[in-house]
């Protein structure tokens, strides 16, 4: 039932032009362009759903973070969380990232697990020591005897003029580090089923969101709307199907790939365009199936250039199907500087569509 | 979409009291009973220092009808109303000085000489009990020297004695419970060895040996137990603190009868963790034991480059923390603060902070010789007048409880021991191939299970460039 699923969902994505293009949530809109009962939610609903059902569900779960409380969250993904499970549950932390990171660490030693949230995870570097020292590596150093089944959440990468404080993607530091788990979400049902998964982990989960997707609607299944609902952690999916180049990315930049695969199939290009959904562990196998498939490679990222996601998957690629490559693999990341704060300057500094149309392009016809 | 402006309305958006945000003048009326006192009032008056003359107005209670009889005008005898309470008021622009003319008094039962002071305030300690305390800080001494002896002749890596800080460890262990969980520093061995962990297990670990619980993922001294409520050893300093202070909230939410405890040094009380876990205890209420060792050294950094307080009691109460200085070196004063600290921190669900001070005897560890930035002569003077395991044998000895022979038998049987259980761990084969790839996730991850069985092929196929006795 569940490739069903997954078959419908693929095919809605074509056919309603890119999920990423809708912007009203409209469920009377939807009805028209899908079949009858299709629903919407808001990846914020989906973050907020999760949480909700799990806390529910367990009651050693526990949410901390600065404005989680009484504020609603500072991007209301914990709305309503309060009132409806308290203050003991839904901790409003002091100003210290250092601080409630480890306590966090602390509790989630002692048998609670706890979903921390970082305002931006620009702010989890001044916690970083208890992220990786504290949590990651003390399941091994203590040999199986301290497990840490905390989820580090909050919003990774750039926004909208937001600067270079808090711009960063630090999905390809956290991914380097044995012991942690780092996921990254796309459309509400992967937010959904990966927080969901991220929560019920015995080890401790990174989870990277994006700021701007918070208020973007996706379609959502039946069955990603119950309450078991769960994604595997370390497989990505498939977003569109196609066969003379791969396209792999993660966040938000799967929304700018499926636009792409849009311009590049009006030119006779059918791009497969795959939503990493999981960091680390890697889904290399997937990665390395599409592109023996296509021949071609192109990896998309937010993040600074040196030493990024995209290097690592160009890695695996080279290392494991090099004879089936037809063109040098192309690797698309943000500008090597900063983050600037003016719109256009940050326009320039972000990959957008056409970035990627062209890297599409440079490794079709490079075969010549 | 500038929601990080957020972070400066957190003062406002954490308010728990609706109080307005003007200062509230209110006018006083003389006949009144006395003005109520928010939760800046402070409870714990016993540990205020009563020769101190420079206190806020605000927690003055008894002196606040001089501020009445004083006042001519009603202007004067006002209260200014800002959040997080009524706060008194003052024309007089007065400094609170950078410390206290007087430092805060050191509490201490036994004297030098094993005696006990007159009129001292302890927890009465058994035979049974006293007797089994002076055993366990025996046996600290001989399996830290022998340890360090070991480290000495290249049978260990590294090692880290706390010679000199006996009575913190078996004390402080004595008066806790055994569901009490435990995050130490590095320098509390002595607290494991009160709670079962015997010598051969602490040489297996020091070996990384295949019976180590730690499956030799870790440096010597880096001990950890989960049976016995002792979390492994951390280095990152101070780490330990707010992270305590979690699994004090923990052991709250799940309302167990048990607290917290946790150990550091002088020197870590200058991380960033030491502010953030004693701040964050005291705001969540979370039964948490901060015991503070004051052993005047953090490697080569004396105390007075360390900080400029009066040591580290002082700063509880800039937290809201009940604090008290207690003798290091006393182990009847160690256990009883402890003891108390700790049905505090229980039944009254709040933090506790004790500075116990003492003194570093041995070098930081085996990676440093502390005679080349201390006198020699003070290492001696401490090591031989103010040894905490010969006072408090002065005690017990003078109770009937101990004789010279029980001494020599407890030395000589337990330096066998520890020599047996070196050379058998020393022999024990080390862990095999496997546990390089075990416990990195709850369960392996596909590319680990890859790595192993790449790595397992390897060996077998090039013998000749693996030790002998590599075990797959």
């Amino acid at each position: 039932i569940r490739e069903k699923m997954w078959g419908i969902l693929r095919q809605r994505g074509i056919d309603g032009g890119g999920l990423s293009l809708r912007r009203t949530r409209s469920a009377l809109v939807s009805a028209r362009s899908y079949a009858a009962g299709s629903k919407e939610m808001t990846v914020r609903d989906a973050l907020n759903s999760a949480i909700d059902e799990e806390m529910s569900a367990d009651p050693k779960v526990f949410v901390m973070g600065e404005e989680v409380g009484q504020y609603q969250g500072a991007y209301k993904i914990t709305k309503g969380l309060l009132e409806k499970y308290g203050p003991e549950r839904v901790y409003d932390t002091p100003i210290t990232e250092a601080g409630f990171t480890g306590i966090g660490v602390g509790a989630a030693y002692a048998g609670l697990k706890p979903v921390v949230e970082f305002m931006t995870f620009n702010f989890s570097m001044q916690a970083i020591d208890h992220i990786i020292n504290s949590a990651a590596k003390s399941n091994y150093m203590s040999a199986g005897q301290i497990n840490v089944p905390i989820v580090f959440r909050g919003p990774n990468g750039a926004a909208a003029g937001v600067g270079a404080q808090h711009s960063q993607c630090y999905a390809a530091w956290y991914a380097s580090v044995p012991g942690l788990k780092v996921l990254a979400p796309y459309s509400a049902e992967d937010a959904r089923g990966l927080l969901k998964a991220a929560i019920r982990d015995p080890d401790p989960v990174v989870f990277l969101e994006n700021e701007l997707l918070y208020g973007e609607s996706f379609p959502i299944s039946e069955e990603a709307l119950d309450s078991s609902f769960c994604l595997p952690i370390g497989k990505a999916k498939i977003e569109r199907e196609g066969k003379d180049v791969t396209i792999v990315t993660f966040s938000k930049m799967v929304g700018f790939a499926l636009k792409a695969a849009e311009k590049l199939a009006e030119e006779g290009i059918s791009a497969e365009v795959i939503n990493l959904r999981s960091i680390r562990p890697l889904d290399r196998e997937t990665i390395n199936a599409s592109v023996r498939k296509t021949s071609r490679l192109v990896t998309v990222e937010e993040g600074f250039p040196q030493h990024g996601v995209c290097a690592e998957i160009c890695a695996s690629v080279v290392e494991e199907s090099f004879s089936y490559l037809d063109a040098p693999v192309e690797r698309i990341a943000g500008a090597d500087v900063p983050m600037p704060y003016a719109a256009n300057l940050e326009r320039l500094a972000l990959p957008q569509v056409e970035d990627i149309v062209r890297a599409a392009k440079r490794a079709c016809y490079r075969s010549k | 979409m500038a929601m990080w402006f957020a972070r400066s309305r957190n003062l406002v958006s954490s308010l728990r009291q609706n109080l307005g945000l003007s200062a509230i003048l209110i006018k006083r009326n003389h006949s009144s009973p006395r003005p109520v006192f928010t939760n800046y009032e402070l409870s714990s008056k016993v540990f205020l220092d009563p020769s101190t003359s420079f206190r806020h107005e605000s927690t003055a209670v008894e002196s606040q009808p001089d501020l009445v009889q004083q006042s001519d005008h009603e202007d004067d005898a006002q209260e200014l109303d800002f959040p997080g309470g009524k706060v008194g008021y003052t024309s007089e622009m007065k400094f609170i000085p950078e410390s206290s003319s007087r430092r805060i008094p050191c509490y201490r039962v036994l004297n030098e000489h094993g005696k006990i002071i007159s009129d001292s305030d302890f927890i009465p300690v058994s035979e049974k009990l006293a007797v089994r305390m002076y055993e366990q800080m025996a046996t600290l001494q001989v399996m830290d020297h022998i340890f360090y002896e070991a480290q000495r002749q290249g049978r260990i890596s590294f090692y880290l004695t706390s010679v000199g800080e006996e009575a913190i460890n078996i004390a402080s262990a004595a008066a806790l419970s055994p569901e009490d969980v435990v995050l130490p520093q590095y320098r509390e061995p002595g607290v494991l060895l009160w709670r079962g962990f015997t010598l051969e297990e602490f040489a297996n670990q020091c070996f990384g040996n295949k019976a180590d619980y730690g499956k030799g993922r870790q440096m010597p001294i880096h001990y950890g137990s989960n049976q016995h409520n002792y979390f492994t050893v951390s280095s990152p300093i101070a780490t330990q603190l707010p992270q305590a202070a979690g699994v004090g909230y923990a052991l709250k939410m799940e309302k167990k009868n048990a607290c917290a405890v946790t150990f550091i040094g002088d020197g870590g009380t200058s991380e960033g963790d030491f502010h953030a876990g004693l701040n964050f205890a005291a705001v969540m209420e979370a039964p948490v034991v901060f015991i503070c060792r004051n052993n005047g050294w953090a490697i080569s950094t004396h105390i007075s480059e360390q900080f400029r307080s009066d040591g580290i009691v002082v700063k509880g109460q800039a937290y809201g923390i009940r604090s008290i200085r207690v003798d290091g070196n006393d182990a009847l004063a160690v256990y009883s603060a402890v003891r108390s600290a700790r049905e505090m921190a229980v039944t009254e669900q709040r933090p506790v902070l004790i500075e116990a001070m003492t003194y570093r005897v041995g070098h930081h560890s085996t990676s440093d010789d502390s005679t080349k930035y201390r006198e020699a002569d003070e290492i001696q003077y401490w090591k031989m007048s103010r040894n905490p395991v010969n006072r408090f044998k002065k005690w017990v000895q003078d109770n009937g409880w101990w004789s010279e022979e029980d001494e020599s038998k407890l030395r000589s049987s337990t330096r066998k021991q520890l020599l047996q259980a070196i050379q058998a761990a020393e022999k024990w084969e080390k862990q095999p191939l496997t546990e390089l790839f075990n416990d990195v996730y709850d369960v392996k991850t596909k590319n680990l299970e890859e790595q192993e069985v790449g790595l397992k092929a390897l060996v077998e196929k090039q013998p000749q460039d693996y030790p002998t006795g590599f075990h797959i």
